[in-house]
């Protein structure tokens, strides 16, 4: 037994620095939601504050656009989520239909590009490419007498704007674990489906779609988790006021009340409820994906 | 094996192939738009003539950008936090994924630390607390403050884990039978035979801390201070402010006003700022790819 205790102490001693920084700023952090029920006065600390309660969320819930700000979340997301199903899907399925490798490889090389790069870029480019006035799109659009839209200072085209510009980015990526559930379907399945007489879209609905269920419904419930995530980098760099009421989401009003106003205590009321809400819809996500697709991330 | 073509067949191709060309345009015709204009001369910019290739080629925007000591200190800042911070990932990485990958035979208290580090996972305090330790640990406007918030991703971290669970454990038994420890083990036995997996979560800490701009923008108290994606989007958000003063302050540059306005100088700075992460894409392309797919079977 001691010679078993004595054995693992390496192990412990590897773990130290890990433990350290997480402990400091994850659960360090976590320590800080205490600020969401104090009038906070920084200079007083972390645990100097007075202890209001829960006064800073019934303000937070008092406040007039704070409804608006929910929607605009989940509206966005949703959007998002529903199109970074459905394209990738798509995507992956007509590109499977390509059966010259060198031809399929050139057109992934080209659509995962947008994926690593950052919203700050891509921000820049979009702000470029959208402009009513210079951009190459309306530019285009002029062309068949439509527009000039303000693509990201109108108010309706706003939130459409940011789902279809985040589909943009991820479509190409999020296909490969499509593609690559695609080449674990068993190829004597489509033979014996030929000889049966069934056509290739017959194929796709019984074979293929069903061979890559597993993945979507995976992927969709992970997805799940993302509820509250409207995508902060993605709006923070490309809104102004003149869209606030359709795309003003939690995340980055939380952003303008905390850091830009120095509201800490109602900012941090904000992001615990995000917080709480995402950890629910987390937590189910992984019990949901365990179940339906074995998906463990340890 | 020749699968015979039918009509249909031959018109379902021509037409997919078709929509998967426009697809890829899409993703890239806007880079390319960009670049030309990054090239052209202002005043067919201007006159909204330039499309997918430069008019009055020149390269006086990227001058004006790398001659502006604003843009390159910021590009220092960030191949700096970038240097450290992936070293810093890697190192804990490996050090809390070796000791979680052993059976809980061997590490009898894996169990506790393991959920100590999925915890962080499924519960994440948000922007406010973290900006008030960062603030209380002493971190503001110094470069750590973009580097050990994030010392160990702990995402990274499981899909290291994972795979050094899957080694063949005969050969770790093999190494203790021999005398050696775990430290041993660690550097000559299980990290030569995980440099995939190494290079995957490399890969992904290295686009990480390239991409970062949140960090750097609360963080930092100076514009001097910030990494390149930080100062960029300072330049991105108004072009034009940004552009008038970047003139106002350097007198050196005005030789290339004839040639540049807002936005061919900003389209340069953008396209400057994607060039390391285009540089590593080949591996990006395979390593990720390596990664999602791991990510997503049974550990």
């Amino acid at each position: 037994m001691k010679v078993r205790t004595w054995r693992e102490i390496p192990l412990y001693i590897m773990l130290i620095p890990g433990i350290i920084f997480v402990l400091i700023y994850s659960y360090g952090s976590m320590l800080g939601v205490v600020v969401a029920f104090q009038k906070f006065v920084p200079t007083k600390g972390l645990f100097g504050s007075e202890w209001i309660g829960f006064d800073n969320f019934k303000n937070l819930f008092t406040m007039p656009n704070i409804g608006e700000v929910i929607r605009n979340t989940i509206v966005i997301s949703l959007g998002k989520m529903a199109g970074g199903i459905i394209v990738p899907v798509l995507f992956a399925l007509l590109l499977n239909e390509i059966k010259n490798q060198g031809v399929k490889r050139t057109f992934q090389t080209l659509v995962y590009i947008p994926n690593f790069l950052s919203w700050v870029i891509l921000a820049g480019l979009f702000v470029d490419i959208l402009s009513p006035s210079t951009g190459i799109v309306n530019q285009f659009l002029g062309m068949f007498g439509v527009g000039p839209v303000f693509f990201l200072g109108d108010k309706t085209a706003y939130p459409i704007t940011m789902v279809v510009t985040e589909i943009w980015k991820g479509f190409g990526f999020g296909s490969v674990i499509y593609l690559a559930a695609l080449t674990g379907i068993d190829p004597s399945l489509y033979e014996s489906a030929e000889i049966d007489g069934a056509g290739r879209w017959k194929q796709t609905l019984y074979i293929t779609l069903p061979g890559i269920m597993t993945t979507i419904v995976l992927m969709t419930v992970l997805s799940m988790a993302n509820i509250l995530n409207g995508g902060f980098d993605q709006i923070y760099n490309t809104y102004s006021p003149a869209v606030y009421t359709t795309g003003d989401i939690l995340d980055t009003f939380v952003y303008r009340l905390g850091i830009q106003n120095a509201q800490f205590a109602l900012s941090t009321a904000a992001g615990l409820f995000k917080s709480v809400v995402s950890f629910v819809f987390i937590v189910v996500s992984y019990y949901l994906a365990d179940k339906v697709a074995g998906y463990r991330i340890y | 094996m020749k699968i015979k073509n039918s009509r249909g067949r031959i018109v379902f191709n021509v037409f997919n192939f078709a929509f998967l060309t426009f697809t890829a345009l899409l993703c890239i015709l806007p880079f390319v738009n960009l670049l030309a204009i990054s090239f052209s001369n202002k005043m067919p910019v201007v006159a909204r003539e330039v499309t997918f290739l430069p008019i009055g080629f020149n390269v006086a925007a990227y001058q004006f950008i790398l001659e502006s000591n604003a843009f390159i200190t910021a590009l220092g800042v960030s191949v700096q936090r970038t240097v450290i911070g992936v070293a810093v990932n890697l190192i804990l990485i490996i050090f809390t994924a070796y000791p979680l990958s052993k059976s809980d035979h061997e590490f009898r208290a894996r169990k506790y630390f393991s959920w100590f580090f999925v915890v962080t996972i499924l519960f994440q305090a948000g922007m406010i607390p973290l900006y008030l330790v960062v603030r209380y640990t002493g971190l503001m406007n110094s470069i750590w403050a973009l580097i050990l918030p994030g010392a160990l991703p702990v995402f990274s971290m499981l899909v290291v884990m994972n795979y050094m669970r899957s080694l063949p454990q005969e050969l770790l038994e093999a190494s203790f039978i021999d005398g050696a420890g775990h430290f041993t083990t660690l550097f000559y036995i299980v990290l030569p035979v995980s440099t995939p997996t190494i290079a995957t979560v490399a890969l992904f800490s290295l686009v990480n801390h390239w991409n970062s701009w949140f960090d750097g923008m609360v963080y930092m108290n100076t514009i001097d201070k910030y990494p390149l994606q930080s100062y960029l989007r300072t330049v991105v958000i108004n072009p034009e402010a940004f552009f008038r003063n970047a003139t106002n302050i350097s007198e050196a540059l005005s030789r290339y006003l004839g040639m540049v306005n807002a936005r061919t100088t900003n389209a340069a700075q953008l396209f400057l700022g994607m060039i390391p992460i285009l540089a590593i894409y080949p591996f990006l392309q395979k390593y990720f790819t390596t990664g999602l797919v791991m990510g997503s079977v049974k550990g």
